[in-house]
């Protein structure tokens, strides 16, 4: 019989995420970056609830979830109490899309206007998937979801993604970031920021969900890898409002990464919906428009 | 040291006498001279604590979580709106077992928008698991302080504790307080040092969440806490009366009540007028006698019943109602204390959204029950309905 290899990881093995869970790996990463001397606040969802069914608990770092919508408000008081207590341990808080962009929204903009010392990590995987797979402000156009569903009439969501690192931004935090699971240096690197610059700091995470977006668990680092290529996903990162750095990409359309997920599958089946595609392609091309991410060819340069 | 002062600011200065490290409070008409105070307090030095100013009463509660959960003594005050808001942190505070001290100057709930008194915001908060104080005067409301934060903290119970005071009636009146010392208080109360908090020596998980093969027992063990918390209760109150000469050891108090006939029961401010009119129905000879209730959780039924076995009617005075039940939590609560027993029980409803009670009053509702009619709102305008 193999030996059974001992980990080191703070976010350690024997959780009960799915197969190929982008979520989880986000967890992984983020606390390797953090390290021990840390506090993780996490808000009710998926990850809280894959990770901690008493008496069991996958976190080797102090954890905390109180509710869904209240993580910023727990580390303003955790940051405080540390404060009082001449306590130096760093404060991150784990929450969904669905806990930062919609209900966690007032909690948030009080916490960065207060100007607390944390790194916030918005895991996104752009839907409610703990309840099943329900749209949240974070789910982009198009998608189908169970309350965005696609029919005869609906092609599914009818609204773009919010812009949560833009209104986090315009708080004043110091530093914003987004990242993906398929560059985990860049995502650690970026957390390891968000930690070390005082004050209210966001790194929002994308991380597919075969479950919810409906693909292979093999896949999920294929599909978050086709996000940034395609210019669905930028990341890039501020500081003090200002976008000081884009991971810029030879772009390719925007169907190779809509045809890999069932989410994506009313436009194509039972036929292609180009007018669709193209307003999607569109957003794309205004995120490469809006933060320069396309790597000029030598033959189009010339 | 007796000085005369305002109710909010008596509980503002216990409060800053207890040392909470986080105070997270947010601004509500009755309350907000207590916050206003403890602002100050920081301000100026005299209170060593991190105050966060949050933006709603929602993340009032919830920082008080965090600032718990990682160790520190904290404090907030709310009243009605601002509870309301809480409803799902204060289930969560309780079922997290954190010793989180809360004043509420009680007021009514809308709609309709009322800024007055009434005791609806607290008590609809009574299955929460917090633990609940109601005081009679502003002397009882800043000695209860002391009182929540030795109970609460004690390693047995960790259960947040609410202390309840009626919104403008104390909250804004002036009466003679004696205030103790920073020596006084530290002597009775010492530094909080819970035995497991988030700290990165030792990691531990907070908050898990849990099947049906567990959740049932952390519904069991809180309630055990609320019921080992009377005997908690006890110690405190009587150790605070051997200390300071004022001993809170009774869940309940009697007013005349050993040879009364006619027993009222009551909570708060209004136990004062009671008072004052049994006075003057004694005097002109009727056997009448008051039972004020001072815990209403842990619920003292026991104590109840044995306090009016010899009454030959009850009276229960609700500043609060059970919309569609029998009426007020006390008179439903005070009626299953005595259950079995051939006594009757009246409610009535009376004193909603600040509407004021008299000595005459609480006469006529005396006369009501000696002819059985109860289980009613008192005092309403019937031109108005």
């Amino acid at each position: 019989m193999a030996e059974k290899k001992k980990t080191c990881e703070l976010f350690d093995c024997g959780h009960r995420a799915c197969g190929g869970c982008g979520a989880a790996l986000a967890a992984r990463l983020v606390t390797q970056a953090a390290g021990p001397e840390t506090i993780v606040v996490n808000s009710t969802g998926c990850m809280e609830v894959f990770s901690t069914p008493y008496p069991e608990t996958a976190w080797k770092v102090p954890w905390i979830h109180s509710l869904f919508e209240n993580a910023s408000a727990v580390a303003s008081g955790i940051e405080a109490s540390l404060k009082k207590q001449g306590r130096k341990e760093k404060i991150v808080i784990m929450a969904g899309d669905g806990a930062t962009f919609d209900i966690g929204m007032i909690c948030i903009s009080g916490a960065f206007e207060r100007g607390h010392d944390f790194a916030y990590i918005c895991y996104d995987n752009e839907a409610y998937m703990n309840t099943g797979i329900q749209r949240s402000g974070a789910t982009p156009y198009d998608a189908s979801t169970t309350t965005s569903p696609a029919g005869t009439c609906s092609f599914g969501n009818k609204r773009p993604k919010k812009d949560m690192p833009a209104i986090l931004a315009a708080h004043g935090a110091p530093y914003v970031a987004t990242a993906s699971i398929a560059y985990p240096a860049d995502l650690r690197q970026k957390v390891e920021k968000a930690i070390n610059t005082p004050g209210p700091c966001y790194v929002q995470v994308h991380v597919p969900c075969c479950t919810g977006w409906g693909f292979e668990a093999d896949q999920t680092i294929a599909i978050a890898k086709l996000a940034i290529e395609t210019g669905l996903w930028a990341n890039f990162e501020m500081a003090d409002g200002q976008v000081i750095k884009v991971k810029k990409v030879v772009r390719k359309p925007v169907e190779e990464y809509l045809k890999t997920q069932k989410r994506f599958r009313h436009l194509f089946k039972p036929k292609r919906q180009d007018t669709e595609i193209a307003h999607i392609q569109a957003i794309a091309d205004r995120n490469a428009e809006k933060y320069n991410l396309d790597i000029k060819l030598k033959k189009e340069s010339s | 040291m007796m000085e005369i002062t305002e109710g909010s600011h008596a509980v503002a200065e216990a409060v800053r006498l207890c040392r909470p490290q986080v105070v997270s409070a947010y601004p509500i008409t009755p309350q907000t001279h207590i916050v206003e105070d403890l602002a100050d307090f920081v301000a100026n030095g005299r209170l060593d604590a991190e105050y966060i100013t949050v933006e709603n009463e929602f993340s009032a509660l919830s920082a008080c979580i965090g600032a718990s959960a990682a160790g520190s003594r904290v404090y907030s005050a709310t009243t009605s709106q601002g509870l309301a808001l809480m409803f799902e942190v204060c289930f969560n505070a309780a079922g997290m077992r954190l010793p989180i001290i809360m004043s509420i100057a009680n007021r009514a709930l809308g709609a309709p928008l009322s800024i007055w008194n009434d005791m609806q915001d607290s008590i609809s908060l009574r299955d929460s698991g917090w633990l609940q104080f109601y005081a009679e005067d502003n002397q009882e409301a800043t000695d209860l302080h002391f009182i929540a934060y030795k109970v609460a903290e004690n390693p047995k119970i960790q259960l947040p504790a609410f202390v309840c005071f009626d919104g403008f009636i104390l909250s804004h009146t002036y009466e003679p307080i004696d205030v103790l010392s920073q020596e006084q208080v530290d002597r009775y109360l010492p530094k909080y040092n819970p035995a497991e908090k988030l700290d990165a020596k030792d990691p531990i998980s907070f908050g898990m969440y849990a099947t049906p093969e567990y959740y049932l027992e952390f519904r069991y063990e809180m309630d055990q806490a609320q019921k080992l918390a009377k005997d908690v209760i006890a110690k405190a109150g009587k150790e605070f009366g051997t200390m300071f000469g004022r001993d809170y050891s009774a869940f309940v108090e009697g007013y005349h009540l050993d040879d009364a006939e006619t027993a009222l029961v009551a909570m708060g401010s209004i136990c004062g007028t009671v008072k004052d009119a049994v006075d003057e129905m004694r005097a002109a000879g009727k056997k009448v006698g008051l039972l004020k209730i001072r815990v209403f959780r842990p619920f003292p039924s026991e104590e109840i019943a044995k306090a009016l076995s010899k009454a030959k009617r009850v009276a229960v005075l609700d500043k609060n109602i059970s919309l569609g039940s029998k009426g007020g939590a006390t008179a439903i609560e005070v009626r299953d204390a005595m259950y079995g027993s051939a006594t009757p029980v009246k409610g009535y409803i009376l004193g909603l959204g600040g509407r004021d009670i008299r000595k005459k009053d609480i006469k006529e509702i005396v006369t009501l029950c000696e002819k059985g009619i109860g289980d009613q709102f008192y005092g309403l305008r019937k031109e108005l309905i």
